[in-house]
């Protein structure tokens, strides 16, 4: 045990005389599982009615995949109502919010970023070669941050620029027979064609979010782990003694596994 | 369920918006309130004793009807079907069958003796003729119910062609008078089916068919027993002192939707009984086809194909090529055999070459129901085709609409000195009758000094366009056009219509280009670090 180091792998600084835990843990819970799953289906379907409105497609007819398309919005959006409400009623939105742990473990702003970017690169370097060469993820995960920078980054991403840009542009084109007579119809009708452009850049970011999105999913510990995390909630990550005690009186059944002995962070991937 | 049970029950209907479209969808169809009222009518003309006649010509029996109706005369004075002339409250000019040359038999000014047949009056002859002589209006045309009244043409026309014109009997003036009701399908459509001279010549949209339409052909108007709603033409083509709604030289594209769902209007529109949401709202997709009302006619969905049922239009006209004869004589080609097994000419010396279609795609217009309209004096470039009448909109304008029409090509003559659309003398017992000598420069230069206009005395052929709105033969609501019709990447029905964005149409290709680029780049890149993954933890294995 390296009693007194500070880590340097990157992930937030973590104290001196820190000790860490390695632990099975449900670390998505069940509405944030159902959550995820049912956000993924919905996505997949209106990608799908989305580019047959869009002309790409022809394997249903308009009217259907127009249905489809704005029944599956509005569930889309219900739930994310929903979900907004979870992530702050929880705190989990901190997960989402790049840089929010690592600038309170950095003396200052600037090595913070300094630490993120390095990381990020680092996470980047491995995904592309780092893992067929059998080395270890650069970034543990943490109860208090269970999404790596580069995850984070692009969950911030999608939720808040390609969600935002696709429900704004989609709930305008939706109400145009609303707002159309606001001012002058050649005026909003720019508006509209705005609207529609601005949708399906949304459209094509979310399909390349999503292609992505399912490959890295294989590139866990196995190509299964991080769909079974996602499907059962658990996952390995690192407590500290403050962690693992909080769990186990206030969230035992969260708490699947310890392993006997603390082990350190190793310094080196 | 008598007449008057179900009458009480249809109007109880219309007074409820809400409840009119289910009842309608369960037991009730709409009946006509035309044929409900020349059933219920409380006089027996018959037995009228002024109506004994015998009438042996058509303004005795005027005579004998103005007795009565003492109204109808200066009603009718002001009326189009008389006067044949129409100002145009937009831009003041006088339009009309007395002013407008169309694409079709060119200029009824001049060629009364022959067209007149289609005139709500008897005897116009000529130009001067006297509208102010009331007993000449013709209130048989219109209110005759036994269905025999015809008419027949003016003057006797030239002797080379007159035979074909004459009337083989007499004309039952005596028997008309004695049953008249209001107007039906049959008086209506005597003419308006007929224009251009001969069944859906002009329209594309009325035909013979339409005297009695399968459901398919036209839901308005099939019979009660055959699933239609069993209209008559003024059932919508409402009004009140012989003035009704309707009419080419401007259309009625909306509704000022004051009155609830069902109440007559005097604006013609489908609207007027269906209302502008007349879509159920109870699915995505009704109240989506609700929004598009303000943008699309609701005849652009509704008649996904005109001159349907078996008759032809014409759809182009080439009067370059007429007057060849065959021994001298004139002679007729029937090229064209319509759906109901007729032949239609394709060649006529009396009018030149035709071209005739079915089940046509309409040409689908922004307009807000104005039009600009050539007339007679109005030059042109006769090296592109001249614009007979253009309808007007934007889609930038609110009051306009996607809207389906016909457009007729002819090609026809005109004054090549002066750029301007001329005059044909094509009836008459002269030398210089078209039809009768087939010489074009003599029929040219009467025609235009009947009209009173200048000639430079050279003649060529122009090619023309004109354009004839699609309003009947709606079809059932299960062959209504299909979202994908229109919202289409290529060869959608709207694919000529610029200035909107058209969801399924309009596209940023560079976008499409760039964001499938990018997905394929992503797909294959994910697909060949998977790979060499694989690959890696074999060796490694």
């Amino acid at each position: 045990m390296k009693r007194g180091t500070t880590m340097t792998t990157g992930n937030h600084a973590t104290t001196a005389d820190e000790t860490l835990y390695r632990a099975k843990v449900q670390i998505f819970t069940l509405y944030e599982r159902f959550w995820h799953w049912t956000q993924a289906a919905l996505i997949l379907l209106m990608l799908f009615t989305g580019f047959h409105l869009h002309g790409s497609l022809d394997l249903m007819s308009f009217r259907s995949a127009w249905e489809l398309h704005v029944l599956a919005a509005i569930a889309l959006m219900t739930l994310w109502v929903f979900t907004i409400f979870w992530q702050f009623a929880t705190g989990n939105w901190r997960h989402f919010v790049p840089l929010l742990e690592e600038s309170k473990h950095a003396p200052t702003l600037t090595q913070a970023l300094r630490g993120w970017l390095t990381m990020i690169w680092r996470i980047t370097r491995y995904y592309a070669w780092g893992i067929m060469r059998g080395e270890q993820h650069p970034y543990k995960k943490r109860l208090r941050r269970k999404h790596n920078p580069l995850q984070a980054f692009a969950y911030f991403g999608l939720m808040a620029f390609m969600g935002p840009l696709l429900w704004i542009t989609g709930i305008a084109l939706l109400t145009w027979d609303f707002w159309q007579n606001a001012t002058a119809l050649s005026t909003t009708e720019g508006w509209r064609t705005i609207a529609a452009f601005g949708h399906m850049l949304g459209a094509w970011l979310m399909l390349l979010f999503v292609i992505a999105h399912a490959y890295m999913a294989t590139m866990g510990k196995t190509p299964s782990y991080l769909i079974r995390g996602m499907i059962t909630g658990v996952e390995d990550i690192w407590l500290t003694e403050e962690e693992l005690c909080y769990l186990r009186n206030f969230h035992p059944h969260r708490l699947l596994e310890v392993e006997k002995s603390a082990s350190p962070v190793s310094s080196t991937a | 369920m008598g007449i008057l049970t179900r009458g009480l029950v249809l109007f109880i209907c219309a007074m409820m918006p809400g409840v009119a479209p289910a009842m309608a969808q369960t037991a009730q169809k709409p009946l006509s309130p035309t044929i409900l009222r020349n059933l219920s009518v409380t006089a027996d003309h018959s037995k009228f004793k002024e109506l004994q006649g015998p009438f042996t010509a058509g303004p005795e029996v005027t005579k004998a009807c103005l007795k009565c109706h003492n109204r109808a005369g200066e009603q009718l004075r002001d009326n189009i079907h008389w006067t044949w002339e129409y100002k145009d409250p937009r831009t003041g000019r006088e339009l009309g069958k007395e002013r407008v040359i169309n694409a079709f038999c060119t200029n009824a000014l001049g060629n009364e003796g022959m067209c007149a047949q289609c005139h709500a009056g008897f005897g116009r002859g000529g130009p001067d003729y006297d509208l102010n002589r009331l007993e000449n209006i013709d209130c048989l045309a219109c209110h005759d119910n036994t269905g025999k009244y015809f008419k027949t043409v003016v003057t006797p026309g030239h002797p080379k062609v007159r035979k074909k014109f004459t009337p083989k009997k007499p004309v039952p003036f005596t028997e008309a008078a004695q049953h008249v009701g209001l107007p039906t399908r049959t008086n209506c459509g005597k003419c308006h089916f007929y224009g251009g001279g001969g069944d859906n010549v002009k329209h594309g949209d009325l035909s013979s068919v339409l005297f009695d339409p399968p459901r398919d052909v036209d839901v308005h108007m099939s019979g009660r027993d055959k699933g239609g709603a069993g209209l008559v033409c003024i059932d919508c083509h409402v009004g009140e002192g012989h003035k009704w709604a309707g009419g080419h030289y401007r259309l009625n594209v909306g509704d000022d939707g004051k009155r609830p769902a069902g109440m007559p209007r005097r604006t013609l529109s489908c609207t007027q009984c269906h209302s502008e949401k007349p879509h159920r709202m109870t699915s995505l997709v009704g109240w989506r086809l609700n929004g598009h009302t303000d943008r699309v006619a609701c005849e652009t969905c509704h008649i996904p194909t005109f001159a349907r049922g078996g008759v032809a239009t014409k759809t182009f006209w080439d009067w370059s090529t007429a007057g060849r004869l065959k021994d001298g004589k004139p002679y007729a080609e029937e090229g064209y055999t319509q759906g109901d097994g007729k032949h239609r000419h394709t060649y006529a010396s009396l009018k030149g070459t035709f071209e005739w279609g079915e089940n046509l795609v309409p040409e689908y217009v922004w307009t807000n129901g104005e039009m600009d309209w050539l007339l007679p004096e109005d030059a042109f470039d006769p090296k592109k085709p001249v614009f007979i009448n253009r309808p007007l909109g934007a889609p930038e304008d609110p009051n306009s609409r996607i809207m389906p029409f016909k457009v007729m090509k002819s090609v026809q003559p005109y004054d090549a000195g002066r750029n301007v659309l001329a005059h044909i003398s094509l009836w008459g017992d002269d030398d210089a009758a078209f039809w009768g000598n087939f010489d074009f420069a003599r029929a040219i230069a009467k025609g235009m000094k009947v009209a009173g206009r200048d000639y430079s005395g050279e003649f060529g052929f122009v090619h023309t366009r004109m354009f004839w709105p699609i309003n009947h033969m709606v079809a059932p609501k299960e062959q209504a056009l299909q979202c994908r019709d229109c919202h289409a990447r290529d060869n959608g029905r709207l694919r000529n219509l610029a200035g909107f964005h058209l969801p399924g149409r309009d596209r940023w290709p560079w976008l499409d280009w760039l964001g499938g680029a990018l997905a394929l780049l992503t797909l294959l890149g994910a697909l060949g670090h998977a790979i060499l993954r694989i690959m890696r933890t074999t060796e490694r294995t």
